[in-house]
């Protein structure tokens, strides 16, 4: 890519989204007073907008850029990532949703060690949401350059800088309550930004004669591989056992997810946290109506025998190539500007959460030492979102792109293989002890972990080996589950003292007044 | 059940009230108590309504796994249903891509309404027998 490829619509979308964000973030950061407002807005965020900053959080590069590349690319087998995503917060809801409220914490970690009492359980858990936040915001990062180097030829760590700094000014300034605004405002901005330019795109090809993606390529190829469910690709030859562990992970995943919890907290109660989550699911439901009309459109104008684009860049590119002119900019406009708000809004999200843990766990303890507890925690939460975007910022300039949605992917299986066994069995297992919910932690965490360097590592040849380590959640999850039941069913005198009561205050409805919550 | 079962030797319970406690009224309080100390009658109550919680949510779940879940081995199992057609659009991707969104929808609204009836008939046994 060239200077050449300069385009002055989508630069000046980009920016306007930027200063937007911060404006808004400003804007909210006069409201925000106490210690409280910054973290969790003061959880007095009504339904509809905290479920529109949910969405708005939750729908980032790989939604936005990467399901409709993977469906351009893989087609049908693609579709159940977004179902996956959908179906996740389902499972949230019927499993966690409430009880997680009702527990008060904060953060995985502060859920941890509130129903484990154990600060081991809170310093693994911290750890794993630290990591699995660091391998999300990467995608990001690399979205963001690939986004801004297809409209200005510039180089690709120039749009990962542009996201970070971005990031930095309206996490470190506002904190919650002026992201929450924020978010939800992101929630309208991208559903807009790829609904617009699909039903233009949409009536464009009607008015054309809509011929399908299997006439564009002609009489001789055999489309049949991309239509239809469960084609072997020479990379995926098991589509069956990839399908389901994807599924799996997905469907388990997103409850473990660090910036998804967070957002949890700023609900008033257990039962606005339900409603939240409804509301969520039709949101992003809403959403993932788009990205495959981008997939399928993308066949006909930009035929893969014909064009060389990346796949992530399909739905940044097809406008042009269906409208050469001003009509396909003004598009492509539209929809670099709600790209980078989805970079902006997921990578705030994730960054807020684990600056809130490296704030709490990491750097409070130790500036309290340093200052003999003369340091104030908006202080170190400031410092540690620096701390949290630096490493990920890193590693998207120097490592190669694995793919938006398949490098998020992997996020979504640690997450599943680590906190849905701790949440799930810690919401509705009286018997977990500390051992077990450890030993779960370990296993799942340190077999999803292995299985995703060597995916992106030793990169292993094609074959049964390469899927199953590929696709880890469908074995790591079991394994993490298996090992936390077991383990707890041997070690019953480390139950944690205080289980009943907690469990007692997990699942008492709102209406009931226990003492202990006061 | 009016009063709180106290073991030998403990010195008497001491109610330490907050002024935001005021407003309520008193005779509220015992079996919530129950609940609050894990006597034998609030564990039952408890674990009564978070088996009725775990079994609706399972049901979901079910339902979930055999719908949803059920597709992929359906087309494994039955590989002309791939190419299905309706007034010439492919069945599979107007399941998946479009219909799958309302159903996902519809079910997590009944899950909230069920979830919140199962609680609300806790909250009024609970309040009718204080």
């Amino acid at each position: 890519m060239t200077n050449d490829d300069f385009d002055a619509f989508s630069v000046a979308a980009i920016v306007l989204v930027c200063v937007v964000t911060l404006a808004v973030g400003a804007f909210g950061l006069r409201l925000s007073r106490t210690t409280s407002d910054f973290y969790v807005a003061s959880r007095l965020v009504s339904p509809t907008r905290n479920a529109s900053a949910i969405s708005g959080e939750y729908l980032s590069a790989a939604s936005f850029l990467g399901v409709a590349g993977l469906i351009y690319e893989r087609g049908f087998d693609s579709l159940w990532f977004p179902v996956g995503y959908t179906s996740g917060y389902v499972v949230l809801l019927v499993l966690v949703a409430a009880p997680l409220r009702r527990s008060g914490a904060y953060t995985i970690p502060d859920f941890a060690e509130m129903r484990m009492q154990s600060s081991a359980i809170r310093r693994m858990a911290a750890l794993l949401v630290v990591g699995i936040g660091w391998l999300y915001l990467l995608p990001q990062f690399q979205g963001a350059g690939l986004a801004l180097r297809s409209v200005t030829g510039w180089p690709t760590w120039v749009g990962a800088a542009v996201v970070v700094v971005t990031v930095v000014l309206g996490v470190a300034a506002g904190g919650m309550r002026s992201i929450t605004l924020v978010q939800a405002m992101q929630y309208w901005l991208k559903l807009c930004a790829l609904a617009i330019p699909a039903f233009v795109l949409l009536w464009l090809w009607t008015s054309q004669g809509a011929p399908g993606p299997l006439e564009v390529a002609g009489p001789d190829a055999d489309l049949s591989a991309w239509y239809e469910p469960l084609t072997n690709f020479p990379d995926d030859p098991y589509p069956l056992y990839s399908t389901y562990s994807t599924l799996l992970a997905l469907c388990l995943g997103t409850m473990g997810l660090p910036h998804v919890l967070v957002r949890f907290y700023t609900n008033p109660d257990g039962r606005a946290a339900r409603r939240t989550t409804v509301v969520v699911i039709g949101l992003i439901g809403l959403f993932y109506l788009f990205p495959p009309i981008y997939g399928v459109l993308g066949r006909v104008y930009l035929p893969p025998h014909l064009a060389e684009i990346p796949v992530d860049q399909i739905v940044l590119e097809l406008p042009k190539a269906a409208f050469p002119g001003l009509t396909g900019q003004i598009l492509a406009a539209i929809l670099a500007g709600g790209a980078f708000a989805a970079f902006l809004s997921t990578a705030s999200g994730l960054v807020i959460s684990i600056a809130g843990v490296i704030g709490q766990d990491v750097l409070r303890p130790a500036l309290a030492r340093v200052t003999a507890g003369d340091s104030g925690v908006i202080q170190s939460f400031r410092l540690a979102t620096v701390v949290a975007v630096v490493v990920p910022f890193l590693g998207s300039v120097l490592t190669a792109p694995l793919g938006l949605a398949r490098t998020v992917n992997l996020a979504f299986a640690i997450a599943a293989s680590t906190f849905a066994p701790l949440l799930l069995l810690g919401v509705w297992w009286r018997r977990l002890s500390v051992p077990g919910a450890f030993a779960g932690l370990v296993v799942g965490g340190g077999l999803a972990t292995t299985a995703t360097i060597v995916t992106v590592v030793l990169r292993p040849d094609p074959g049964w080996l390469a899927t199953v380590l590929a696709q880890p959640a469908a074995w790591c999850i079991p394994a993490a589950f298996v090992t936390a039941v077991v383990v707890s069913l041997r070690t019953p005198d480390r139950i944690p003292v205080g289980t009943a009561k907690i469990l007692a205050r997990l699942h008492t409805p709102e209406g009931v007044e226990l003492q202990s919550l006061r | 059940m009016r009063e709180t079962p106290s073991p030998e030797g403990t010195p008497e319970r001491v109610r330490v009230t907050s002024s935001r406690r005021t407003s309520r009224a008193p005779a509220r309080r015992p079996l919530e108590t129950e609940l609050d100390e894990q006597t034998v009658l609030g564990e039952v109550y408890l674990r009564g309504l978070m088996r009725a919680q775990f079994r609706l949510a399972a049901t979901i779940i079910a339902f979930g796994v055999a719908g949803l879940g059920g597709l992929p081995l359906f087309f494994w199992l039955v590989p002309d249903a791939r190419d299905l057609r309706l007034f010439g659009l492919p069945v599979a991707w107007l399941l998946i891509g479009v219909l799958v969104y309302p159903v996902t929808v519809i079910v997590a609204a009944s899950y909230v309404r069920r979830a919140t009836r199962l609680e609300s008939t806790f909250t009024d046994f609970v309040k009718r027998l204080s």
